[in-house]
């Protein structure tokens, strides 16, 4: 397993995530003779998981079963242990493609937080690419670092322990694109123009908040970068169910000819209804996780 | 922007064949460049010559034969800087005479060549209510008049991200109204990446498979399952490629799918294209004949001249040798490409399906899946949301596959500026939904029925996943 190639078993020290249901998954590290409680019961590696196949259905001690999965960045995402706030699938599908990622691009990105994002470019830039990632917290760098290294994608990615605002990405005039999830990003506009390639590139800033967009908007406007497009996606989940509309009683017929054989026709019943499939939206839904700024960067 | 031995400036330079992406404003055209050839973009008509050599996100001026000046590094807008400007609105009448320019002198101007931004400037000049707007609505002016009279071309290298909002803007009836960001869900949710295989099913111009053909880089296997005579390849062709891209590229045409599940791919298929591609190929000469030749013949007849017929007889008797052999190549090359399509299939272990198509996904989904290796991510687009209601209740019935999620992204553009930052439009519905989830190990093989489950097993499955 490798978070950049699938492979077909389970093997020692891999990463699996746990499918427990819906909206339910847990990552296990994989070891022989280690032991994953779930409310299903126990999951034993070296029986239960070590030589089975992704995608196949383990069951507990307490008899409930569970589906073991490969790793992808969006599994994830979904189950990966928080150490901020951590963007979300519907983002990262967006940052992915307006920044143009694809097999060999060189990103930069700051701050590396929960290493969610980071999962997704590098899926997205292996084999040949590599991620520049800088985070000013010494533990949660190190931790990305622990991670990347557990995921079998750390040939892939520099992990810098510095200040972007101060000291930029710790690279020059080698990047495609630029990802800045960070309190003032307009402080590291800058750096970002000094880290993207002299024939230019692409730049993404994730903002919660309107202001942080504006100030972001007039530094790129004053570095000279172009194209800047500020957009926000929502992600809409439908929850398919089976519905039931009761029909009302109009009580008896009497339009009908009121002859004999009209009388024999079987009242219709008093609680007809009828069912269909349908989507409902859930009862809440995140309307906001934050603005994303795009820009190029010019040949210079 | 002197190029002091930056040697791989070569990469960035824009060659004669090079598909390119024009750009103006928001409007995209992907194109060719092909020498002395016209091009229509925005109701002008250029000729691309002089790009060759020159920059990609190169700008270039229109001249008046449709030839491209590249435009001098940043003729930096400065636009009227005596800053007079009113505070509001309340003496502004609308007398229509605001203007003093008629339309013929504006034609004039266009006439004697005069660039965009100076007729704007001519504009400004003439407007006797310019000084008295406010600065936002001069500002709004002057970005309304530079759209319209500016006579400027971008030329941009073609990526997924440009296709997709070209065609998205210009045609989305071809792709079956496929909104770019959906597009971009759909590649990260079935988790398209290098050294894969890749499941496609799409009838999107070929933008969608365009697109996971770059997200794979030339590293891996793309399968394009495709409908009807051959697939459409319109919009893969415009990412210009290098060759080696579609030396991973398979097809496999979804008619064959039958013969191919119950083995007998072999025989039968072959000989059935065989059929159709004689017949084909025989209408063609026989149309030919029809077209002109009868005519001429029977005048020729009528002269007399038996050796001319002689000698045309012969020719054709060559041609139809000759097409016969391209015909007998080009079957043993399209038969070679299906059994090598057919054996990847065979494997049935890709590892990502993605299905966006005018066809209704549930059946195209419950075939293809079949293909996919167990915890594999697939994606399924629709313009409608009731065929996906239908595919994930099927799915839930049958099993084989968990965290299925119908979804639809809304996108919201802001326009940021100084004092002016509001939300500039709203699209919804309009970009479709999509259908995603991971492949599971069946409990039996493919095709055996639910009702064969023992039922217990069966209770614990509510009780457990409910």
């Amino acid at each position: 397993m490798s978070f950049v190639e699938y492979s077909e078993c389970i093997q020692d020290s891999d990463v699996a995530i746990i499918y427990l249901g819906h909206n339910s998954v847990m990552p296990v590290k994989v070891q022989h003779g280690a032991q994953t409680q779930t409310r299903y019961g126990v999951i034993r590696h070296s029986s239960d998981l070590i030589g089975q196949r992704y995608g196949s259905k383990v069951t507990c001690s307490k008899g409930g079963w569970v589906y073991v999965l490969h790793p992808t960045p969006e599994l994830w995402t979904v189950s990966l242990p928080h150490r901020t706030q951590i963007l979300y699938t519907t983002d990262i599908a967006t940052i992915t493609m307006m920044l143009d990622l694809k097999p060999g691009s060189i990103v930069c990105e700051s701050g590396t937080g929960s290493g969610s994002l980071s999962h997704a470019i590098l899926r997205t830039i292996a084999p040949t690419g590599h991620l520049h990632t800088v985070e000013f917290h010494k533990q949660r760098s190190e931790k990305a670092a622990e991670e990347f290294s557990e995921h079998r994608v750390s040939h892939l990615v520099t992990v810098r322990n510095q200040d972007v605002c101060k000291d930029g990405f710790g690279v020059t005039g080698v990047a495609d694109a630029v990802f800045l999830d960070i309190p003032s990003p307009w402080e590291a506009v800058g750096h970002a123009k000094a880290a993207l390639k002299k024939h230019g590139g692409r730049l993404c800033s994730f903002s919660p908040c309107i202001e942080q967009v504006q100030r972001t908007a007039e530094a790129l406007t004053d570095h000279g970068f172009e194209e800047i497009n500020t957009l926000e996606v929502l992600l809409r989940v439908h929850d398919v169910r089976t519905v039931s509309l009761p029909l009302p009683d109009y009580g008896p017929d009497c339009s009908a000819h009121p002859e004999p054989d009209a009388m024999e026709t079987p009242p219709p019943p008093s609680h007809a209804s009828i069912s269909m499939k349908t989507t409902t939206p859930p009862r809440e839904l995140p309307g906001h996780t934050g603005y994303l700024i795009f820009a190029t960067k010019p040949r210079t | 922007m002197a190029d002091t031995g930056d040697d791989d400036d070569d990469r960035y330079r824009i060659k004669e064949g090079d598909y390119v992406v024009l750009k103006r404003g928001d409007i995209y055209k992907s194109v060719q460049i092909l020498s002395k050839k016209k091009v229509i973009f925005e109701k002008q008509w250029i000729f691309l010559d002089n790009a060759v050599g020159c920059l990609y996100g190169d700008t270039f001026e229109i001249g008046a034969g449709g030839g491209l000046q590249p435009q001098n590094t940043k003729t930096t807008e400065s636009p009227p800087d005596s800053k007079v400007a009113g505070t509001d609105n309340r003496n502004i009448i609308d007398d229509g005479k605001s203007q003093k320019l008629t339309k013929d002198d504006i034609e004039k101007l266009k006439d004697q060549g005069l660039r965009g931004q100076e007729i704007v400037q001519q504009l400004i000049e003439n407007s006797s209510t310019f000084s008295n707007k406010t600065g936002y609505a001069q500002d709004k002016y002057i970005k309304k008049k530079k759209k319209k009279y500016e006579n400027t071309v971008t030329v941009l290298r073609p990526n997924c991200r440009i296709l997709a909002m070209m065609y998205h803007g210009r045609e989305p009836g071809k792709i079956c109204h496929l909104r770019y960001d959906t597009l971009a869900q759909m590649l990260t949710l079935a988790n398209i990446h290098a050294n894969s295989k890749v499941l496609v099913f799409e009838t999107c111009a070929g933008l969608v498979l365009g697109s996971i053909m770059e997200r794979m880089g030339g590293f891996g296997t793309v399968i394009q399952m495709f409908p009807g005579e051959g697939p459409v390849r319109a919009g893969v062709e415009s990412f210009g490629f290098p060759a080696h891209f579609y030396e991973t590229l398979h097809e496999f045409p979804i008619c064959h799918l039958n013969a191919l599940e119950a083995g007998t791919l072999n025989k039968r298929p072959v000989a059935g294209e065989k059929e159709s591609t004689a017949e084909e190929e025989e209408v063609l000469p026989g149309a030919d004949q029809q077209d002109g030749s009868p005519d001429d013949q029977s005048m020729e007849t009528v002269s007399g001249d038996a050796k001319v017929q002689d000698q045309k007889q012969k020719e054709e008797e060559k041609r139809r040798e000759a097409k016969a052999l391209e015909k007998k190549v080009k079957l043993e090359e399209k038969q070679r490409k299906l059994a090598a399509a057919a054996a990847q299939l065979d494997g049935r272990n890709a590892d990502g399906l993605v299905i966006a198509s005018r066809f209704h996904p549930c059946p195209v989904l419950l075939r293809l899946l079949r293909f996919l290796s167990p915890s594999r991510p697939f994606a399924v687009y629709s313009q409608y949301l009731e065929p996906l209601i239908e595919c994930y209740t099927k799915l839930k019935e049958q099993g084989g596959a968990v965290g299925l999620k119908v979804t639809d992204t809304w996108l919201r553009h802001y326009q940021v500026l100084p004092n002016r930052t509001h939300p500039r439009l709203l699209m919804s519905g309009g970009g479709g939904y999509l259908l995603s989830g991971t492949t599971v190990a069946s409990e039996r093989p493919a095709g055996s029925l639910q009702s064969e489950e023992p039922a217990p097993k069966r209770q614990k499955l509510k009780d457990t996943l409910g």
